[in-house]
């Protein structure tokens, strides 16, 4: 049976909205995704019936909202394939990233090495260059190829004893590309490295069995997987967990607490200081129960059918570039061109005028964008609820862009 | 309502290009970075023995309003000093929305940029870096 696209949409109450006039192309899925009924119910019924704080309460409203955020835990545990005590809900996949480069950063010794890609969001740059301020460790980059691949050809020659971890996207930000994570943990291990994988654009696009994958640690974010704001999530190999200090201090992540010495709660309790987000985990869990119910071999097919569309719509518009792999092989559907003579934030201005919306600018990739001197690009990113009328309509408005703008 | 941003006096303004480039021998340059999007405008100024701009250019990797704004402050820059700028870029501000009154010539263009708050620093970052360039 094909993809019904129009059953998913029907569950996306901002897709029938009619703003200004104009439907809603939602085509900025990359910067954050829209959210299902599924996961506005749920946070709904937390919000009207289980509102509480977690862990501590003996009241029957603490234990439904310890209940479900515990089994939150478990949902976005099993879209992952790990166990639930090893995913720890942060307040962002940035949030994760900085806990990682702090935690276990705070491991490494002066000289150590972490090791990066070129076409890295911001995220993954700006904590590790904190802590070789912090803590003297080295920073090394693996280049990318110009069709927006990091080069694992370079991989090994970048490789050092030194070298603790690989940190990677496990698909770009802004070219789409799928990173070949077996050459990459295979190549970790022949130096004894961690992996991360920075899963902000994978994990929308449906469960990840992260076992077979052999990486450290995971992290994405709720927004961008259907779920709510504010909510983020690590995950790491216990022993890892169980090695690495506190990030934050504060309620919930101790043992006990004197004024001579504290004593921290296990993983991953020791990592969740304070009052968690739980409204959001609520409404994350339910995301990622609602992803695991889609057909994601159709949805995926749908998906590079729409990558297909658009670049050939692209390919008939003077001027228009793609930057990224041209086939539809290895990546997933975050496209970004180029329209020449016409400045990004001016191709997504005029398509905002057609009741598109993209992403445009330099995708805080910035160290990409100078490597390939680019003022930025207009980025579209697609989830499985976008239709051919998105792109045709996107198409139009780049059309319009090309002929008035330049 | 975005489509009625790019009127034809902005596209105009842009097309004009009026200063773009580089000064063989500039008094002062500055550049600008808009951290958010990313545009960035460089201006080189040749100054008279009384601080007025005598010639000005500007390099803009940046956005069409980015580019219009730059061309109609080269366009109105020169016998400038450094007072005559910020009188100047009153009229850019009155045109965004941003202080009461009427804007006049070239700026008056930009008026539909007032109901555009996330663009409003495109037209005000070639005045940033003027500021910088003359301070």
């Amino acid at each position: 049976m094909s993809f019904d696209v129009g059953a998913v949409r029907g569950q996306f109450p901002i897709l029938s909205e009619i703003i200004d006039g104009k439907p809603v192309h939602y085509l900025d899925n990359g910067a954050s995704a829209q959210t299902p009924n599924a996961v506005l119910d749920a946070v709904r019924t937390y919000e009207t019936t289980g509102r509480a704080n977690v862990l501590r309460g003996v009241h029957r409203l603490a234990e439904r909202a310890t209940d479900a955020y515990e089994n939150a835990r478990v949902e976005v545990a099993t879209f992952l394939g790990v166990a639930p005590m090893e995913i720890v809900f942060t307040g962002g996949c940035t949030a994760a990233i900085n806990l990682v480069a702090y935690s276990y950063g705070s491991l490494l010794k002066p000289g150590d090495r972490i090791l990066l890609s070129e076409l890295e969001h911001h995220s993954n740059i700006v904590p590790w260059q904190l802590l070789r301020s912090r803590a003297g460790i080295e920073i090394d980059m693996i280049p990318v190829t110009v069709d927006g691949r990091i080069d694992l050809d370079k991989l090994p020659g970048l490789l050092t004893p030194r070298t603790k971890l690989i940190s990677l996207a496990h698909v770009s930000n802004v070219t789409g590309a799928l990173i070949d994570v077996g050459a990459v943990v295979a190549a970790a291990k022949s130096v004894g490295a961690r992996v991360m994988l920075d899963g902000a654009q994978k994990a929308p696009h449906g469960p990840i069995d992260l076992p077979s994958l052999g990486v450290d640690f995971y992290v994405f974010a709720g927004h961008k997987a259907y779920g709510p704001n504010g909510i983020g999530v690590l995950w790491a190999k216990a022993e890892l967990l169980d090695a690495m200090p506190p990030f934050m201090g504060g309620g919930s992540m101790i043992g006990r607490v004197t004024f001579a010495e504290t004593t921290w709660a296990p993983a991953p309790r020791r990592f969740e200081a304070g009052t968690p987000p739980i409204g959001p985990a609520i409404g994350l869990g339910a995301a990622c129960k609602w992803m695991r119910a889609l057909d994601w071999t159709g949805a995926h097919a749908h998906e590079m059918t729409m990558v297909q569309h658009l670049m050939d719509g692209l390919q008939k518009i003077d001027g228009a570039r793609i930057f990224g792999p041209a086939g539809l092989q290895n990546r997933y559907p975050v496209v970004s061109f180029m329209l020449d003579g016409v400045h990004p934030h001016d191709v997504a201005q005029t398509l905002d005028s057609f009741g598109v919306a993209v992403r445009a600018g330099h995708h805080c990739a910035q160290p990409l964008m100078d490597r390939f001197d680019l003022d930025g690009t207009t980025r579209v990113s697609m989830a499985p609820y976008n239709s051919r009328g998105d792109i045709d309509a996107l198409l139009t408005g780049v059309r319009h862009a090309a002929k008035t703008l330049r | 309502m975005s489509d009625q941003l790019y009127q034809d006096r902005i596209v105009a303004l842009a097309k004009a290009k009026t200063g773009a480039g580089k000064l063989a021998a500039p008094t002062k340059s500055a550049r600008r970075d808009n951290p958010l999007c990313g545009d960035r405008v460089t201006i080189d100024v040749r100054l008279d023995g009384q601080g007025r701009i005598a010639e000005i250019a500007h390099q803009v990797r940046g956005c069409l309003l980015c580019q219009a704004s730059a061309s109609a402050l080269a366009s109105v820059a020169v016998g400038q000093d450094a007072a005559g700028i910020a009188a100047v870029r009153h009229d850019a501000e009155r045109a965004i929305g941003r202080e009461q009154g009427e804007a006049a010539e070239p700026f008056s263009a930009f008026a539909p940029v007032a109901a555009h708050k996330a663009r409003q620093e495109c037209v005000l970052l070639p005045f940033e870096a003027l500021k910088d360039a003359l301070s």
